[in-house]
């Protein structure tokens, strides 16, 4: 049995995602490629072929694929999928966008966001927001499964892998337009020890950045947000913690003026450590915090930013 | 242009899912159901195509076909998206809980027979979280897919779509037909007025059976069982923000 972890990757770098992608597929088959789907990603593949574990690394390098459009990677991995038993991807969103897709075309259910390998064809994956976890036993000989990096250990480096080249496919029906991506000098939300979370109790987009920016790079932490604040357009979509937006599980989560939504709480309850600060005693966000401090963040956070020094 | 948009009878969001005590399933025993909130997103941009609002041309939308799979309770679900503005619904009955991969080659069937322009759909449903159906249902159409979309624009035989992705928005044009699949921030679904539901009541709704389709629906996936998560042992209030600091260093957090 082989296993082929799709690799997440910033252009330049691998990310850590890709190593905890590889931690689950160790866990199937000892027999684990990855593949880098990129525009000019040599460097990349270079990078993967470091990881403790790979056997070989495929770069598929194309202008669609680049993009992540799912059509390209389809088109790229259905001709590789008869080598192998298992496809594994972080359930980041591009992973979310193509795996499936993959799936459907080999007639398989896709498995998504699994947080435990049970045994190689039984998976623990989290239902209903995280209110249940799900045990379940594929039947089909090829598996699909996205994987939430935040659940496994980074695979380390050390390995010396060779680097081979496939085909990219081609996405002829869809075309990328443009992007816009937030450039920040902070950590990555999904690989920050420490996060900063603000909500909607900052009233304004100004206010939100004014209050947490300083504290984030006090604290040398990324910045994250919920629903309730990125929707009123205190910060931008890409910082949402919860259900449907990234789920972290830093070191140490401190989360400002946020309530608790069951929403909120599924993306951020297996940080190590939660600190609530929320003028409301009564905020479903106390009922999870390790520590909780019942204050107004107006005068909390500056007394916090002294604190630390 | 001809739209259809899938809907899902779920759990109410503001419901807190409970497992049952055998490990079998969440109860969902008189526990309050209500139309997956994405896919009132869905519901709500269809709509806004028909009506012309916000950016969108007047008429770009002629027809909003919305279907649902599941429980003969989910035509409420189907009403309350034609008092929205769905002007008729098809409900495949079912009882069982179908996975995203029957669901999606039942939308197909449903697709190869409506011959829709435009399929509008959450992008998951707030039960099984899958985020899988939208994408599955473009493979097995071989439909250009546009997932996890914040804003939408239907011009020149393309649907333009904004999506909400890791690190930022990446904006990319299909081909119609595609699906596209809705995120949060699309549009603000509204309330159907009590003269819209009224007339809701005579829109048609087509029942239908899974059988109906001749798509094979089996199970692909076993469920063992369904557990609750670990629970967080009750945490401390400290008394200031100098206390907190103190007490994380202690603790070896900072």
């Amino acid at each position: 049995m082989a296993v082929l972890v799709i690799a997440d990757h910033d252009g330049s770098a691998v990310r850590d995602t890709t190593h905890k992608t590889v931690t689950a597929a160790l866990a199937l088959s000892s027999d684990v490629d990855v593949l880098v789907l990129g525009k000019g990603a040599q460097g990349v593949a270079d990078a993967a072929a470091k990881i403790a574990g790979v056997r070989k690394v495929l770069l598929a390098d194309g202008d669609a694929v680049g993009h992540g459009l799912a059509e390209a990677v389809e088109a790229t991995v259905l001709p590789l999928a008869d080598g192998y038993d298992a496809i594994l991807s972080p359930a980041n969103t591009d992973g979310k966008n193509f795996a499936p897709r993959i799936a459907a075309k080999l007639d398989v259910a896709p498995i998504s966001d699994i947080v435990e390998v049970v045994s190689p064809d039984t998976f623990v994956r989290p239902i209903y927001a995280g209110n249940a976890l799900e045990t379940v036993q594929s039947s089909d000989a090829k598996k699909v499964i996205t994987v939430r990096p935040t659940a496994f250990a980074a695979a380390a480096e050390g390995g010396s892998a060779p680097v081979e080249t496939v085909a990219a496919g081609e996405a002829p029906k869809t075309a990328f337009v443009s992007e816009e991506m937030v450039k920040s000098d902070r950590p990555e939300l999904g690989a920050a020890k420490i996060i900063v979370s603000g909500g909607r109790a900052l009233g304004s987009a100004d206010e939100f950045h004014a209050v947490m920016e300083p504290l984030a790079d006090k604290l040398g932490a990324a910045i994250g947000a919920s629903r309730a604040a990125v929707d009123a357009g205190y910060a931008p979509n890409d910082y949402q913690v919860g259900q449907t937006g990234k789920v972290v599980a830093p070191q140490l989560y401190i989360a400002i003026g946020i309530s608790g939504a069951i929403q909120h709480l599924a993306g951020m309850k297996d940080s190590k450590t939660i600190v609530a600060i929320n003028k409301d005693p009564d905020a479903p966000i106390f009922q999870i915090a390790d520590y909780g401090l019942v204050a107004d963040y107006k005068t909390a956070v500056p007394e916090l930013m002294a604190a630390l020094g | 242009m001809k739209v259809l948009v899938p809907v899902k009878r779920v759990i109410d969001s503001n419901v807190k899912a409970r497992v049952k005590a055998d490990q079998s399933s969440v109860d969902l025993a008189n526990v309050k159901m209500s139309m997956n909130p994405f896919d009132e997103i869905a519901v709500e941009e269809a709509v806004r195509l028909k009506e012309g609002k916000e950016h969108h041309a007047a008429g770009t939308a002629s027809e909003i076909v919305v279907v649902s799979i599941g429980v003969t309770q989910a035509q409420e679900t189907i009403r309350t998206a034609l008092a929205m503005g769905a002007d008729r619904g098809v409900l495949i009955q079912s009882d069982a809980d179908l996975e995203p991969l029957a669901v999606a080659k039942l939308l197909k069937a449903v697709a190869d027979e409506e011959k829709p322009d435009l399929i509008l759909m959450g992008k998951q449903s707030i039960d099984g979280d899958n985020n899988a159906v939208g994408q599955m249902l473009a493979a097995l159409l071989d439909w250009p897919q546009a997932t996890f979309a914040g804003k939408l624009e239907i011009a020149g035989g393309k649907a333009t779509v904004t999506r909400e992705v890791d690190g930022g928005l990446q904006t990319v044009s299909a081909g119609l037909p595609a699906v596209v699949t809705v995120d949060l921030r699309l549009n603000t679904p509204r309330y159907a007025s009590l003269p819209n539901i009224m007339k809701a009541k005579k829109k048609e709704i087509v029942t239908k059976t899974v059988a109906d389709y001749g798509v094979d629906t089996a199970d692909r996936l076993k469920v063992l069982k369904v557990t609750e998560p670990p629970k967080r042992a009750a945490g401390v209030k400290v008394e200031s923000a100098a206390q907190l600091v103190e007490t994380l260093k202690s603790a070896g957090a900072l």
